[in-house]
């Protein structure tokens, strides 16, 4: 009798993984047409928020919003696993090369959206800017005192992102002109562990997206030598003066089609810019 | 079965039942033991081919003059001129030292076990010498349900809270380092050192303790001479497999380390891991990159490692288990 029950046990779980991995959305009542938008950590609230209203507005639709990093979602794409990637940062040469190789298909580049790149310090640090140059002095880790930038005999504590970010990529292309960063710079998985951190840890210094900055202060930067401090807003970053300001973008494998083209073409209309702003982005410039 | 027919079984309902399914069920029986047996080979077949897969993915470390000429065996472990021993892997001039990643793991890993084997030895000799029945069937399981919380959650816990209290008790610079990642570890090693000292205790023979509490001993002496050189070898074993437990986990150490890979002695310094480091950059490594095979070098390494440690942890167990029951 044990024999048989467990026999039936083990056939259903076999019959249910198979369900499981067989099942498809379209299935049951009508045809629910799926989107999935997969990358930047960056940009998850930003999709997720277009994800909810432009499901609100159709009902039909599906949008699936993960993220992992622009690395992860240009992965995703190249591997064919993700209708839309999000990135913030502009694709690689490379990579285009792999989706033309794999596809067939031209890379469709969509900017959706501008970024500041932010400073965060804690909320305590009394420093009013802080340039270019000394922020890479203090990632290469050659600036290590924040006597040196007038404020009192602590050492400069530092966190960085995770390889697999492309706020990585950005800060590290534009900040510290592609050099290494210092050994001792700690990273963290993600830009919320890092606001944490640097909230909780008043020697500390970190970036990451503006939407994030809550708990923490985000310090004016100087572009170039004897340029003035530029906070990051509006302003700055659409008229392109706050000097850490980026496109976040909107990739697809091939021209987007049917369902996902609409859903685009919302996202750059006037109704889904309003969401960037409501977020902490900023949204792109009208042309 | 036998009872069944000496009752004569085609009298009673039960036996009507027997014979009805005598038949079916031995041959699900046979059906079930194949299915179980089949299970038991899949876990085993699955631990080999992941060593095969982990393996073969390491090998262009050695092979392959490709990745070679820029991560080869002597680059991993000998210092480099001008860099030394330096973990940089994204760069302009790729750097694969794994020396801070070694020490990093160690530092996280010996500082755990330094924490958790007195705590847990302690406790696990408590709840067998003299605890009341009460407060065993309490602390017991209160400790092992310490093994269930999630290691994301224990990291969370030490990034957001523990790191705070040492760095004001301690007054560190940085605030994520190898001690807070150690004892943010040391939460996931204590249950199993407490568990597998407890079975070590609870193994030593009663006439033992009579023994010694008729030549006057005290409780308290009998635990510390008698009951525990007694279990001594259990109690290594467990401080073994806790070692292992620690070398492995990710989490805690991704979250709770700071993951900058510096090579020092300072406990008070932030460190990778090799676990954190393997979590944190495979995601976006470039397959078949001398990054990607090093990652797997890594791998393979760990695994090897926890294999091994795991392995004498296990044998010293049994030997122990084997000199108890010789003994008594």
């Amino acid at each position: 009798m044990r024999g048989v029950s467990l026999a039936l046990l083990v056939g259903a779980l076999v019959c249910l993984c198979f369900a499981g991995c067989g099942g498809t959305e379209t299935g049951g009542s009508g045809e629910r047409k799926v989107i999935t938008v997969k990358g930047s950590d960056t940009m998850v609230i930003l999709g997720q928020r277009w994800a909810e209203e432009y499901m609100n507005k159709n009902p039909g639709i599906s949008i699936q919003v993960t993220g992992g990093g622009s690395g992860t979602g240009i992965a995703a794409l190249i591997n064919g696993a993700t209708d839309i990637c999000e990135s913030s940062r502009p694709m690689k040469e490379k990579e285009k090369q792999d989706i033309r190789a794999r596809h067939g298909k031209e890379v469709k580049e969509i900017p959706v959206a501008l970024d500041g790149l932010a400073i965060y310090v804690h909320h305590s640090n009394p420093i009013q800017s802080i340039t270019r140059a000394q922020l890479k002095s203090i990632y290469r880790g050659r600036l290590s005192n924040w006597r040196e930038l007038g404020w009192e005999n602590a050492q400069i504590v530092t966190y960085s992102r995770e390889n697999n970010s492309g706020t990585y990529v950005f800060f590290k292309e534009h900040i510290l002109d592609n050099e290494d960063f210092a050994e001792n710079v700690q990273t963290l998985p993600g830009t919320a562990a890092i606001v944490n951190a640097v909230a909780n840890d008043r020697r500390s210094i970190g970036y990451g997206g503006i939407a994030y900055s809550s708990g923490i202060r985000a310090v004016p930067v100087v572009g170039k030598e004897g340029g003035e401090a530029v906070s990051p807003s509006l302003e700055t970053v659409q008229s392109g003066k706050y000097p850490l300001s980026r496109n976040l973008y909107f990739y697809t494998a091939g021209e987007p089609l049917g369902h996902i083209k609409e859903f685009i073409n919302w996202v750059l209309s006037d109704e889904g810019q309003k969401t960037c702003d409501q977020v902490g982005y900023y949204p792109l410039k009208k042309q | 079965m036998r009872s069944g027919r000496l009752l004569s079984p085609e009298k009673t309902i039960e036996g009507k039942l027997l014979q009805k399914f005598r038949g079916s069920e031995r041959l699900t029986d046979r059906l079930a033991a194949v299915l179980i047996k089949g299970c038991a080979f899949v876990a085993i077949v699955a631990l080999v081919l992941i060593f095969v897969f982990i393996g073969k993915e390491a090998l262009p470390i050695f092979t392959s003059p490709e990745v070679r000429t820029e991560a080869d065996l002597g680059k991993l472990l000998l210092p480099q001129p001008e860099r030394g021993f330096v973990w940089q892997p994204v760069s302009e001039r790729p750097a694969y030292s794994i020396l801070p990643l070694l020490a990093g793991t160690l530092k996280a890993t010996i500082i755990a076990v330094v924490f958790a084997v007195p705590l847990a030895v302690a406790a696990a000799l408590f709840t067998s010498e003299f605890a009341t029945p009460w407060a065993r069937e309490v602390i017991k399981p209160a400790i092992e349900i310490l093994a269930g919380i999630p290691s994301v959650v224990v990291g969370f816990f030490c990034l957001m809270v523990l790191a705070g209290w040492l760095q004001s008790a301690f007054g560190w610079t940085y605030r994520l380092n190898a001690t807070t990642a150690g004892i943010g570890l040391s939460l996931a090693v204590i249950p199993i050192v407490y568990t597998v000292s407890e079975d070590a205790f609870s193994s030593v023979p009663q006439r033992f303790r009579d023994g010694s509490v008729a030549m006057g001993a005290s409780r308290w002496q009998t635990a510390w001479r008698v009951v525990l050189p007694g279990a001594s070898p259990g109690v290594l074993a467990a401080c073994v497999l806790g070692f292992g437990r620690a070398i492995g986990e990710t989490m805690i150490v991704l979250m709770a380390s700071g993951n900058a890979a510096v090579l020092s002695w300072s406990a008070s310094d932030s460190i990778r891991t090799f676990s954190a480091t393997i979590a944190a950059e495979l995601g976006e490594v470039v397959m078949g990159s001398p990054h990607y095979h090093v990652l797997f070098f890594i791998g393979a390494f760990l695994f090897v490692l926890t294999f091994f440690i795991n392995l004498t942890g296990q044998w010293w167990v049994g030997r122990l288990q084997k000199k108890l029951r010789g003994g008594s």
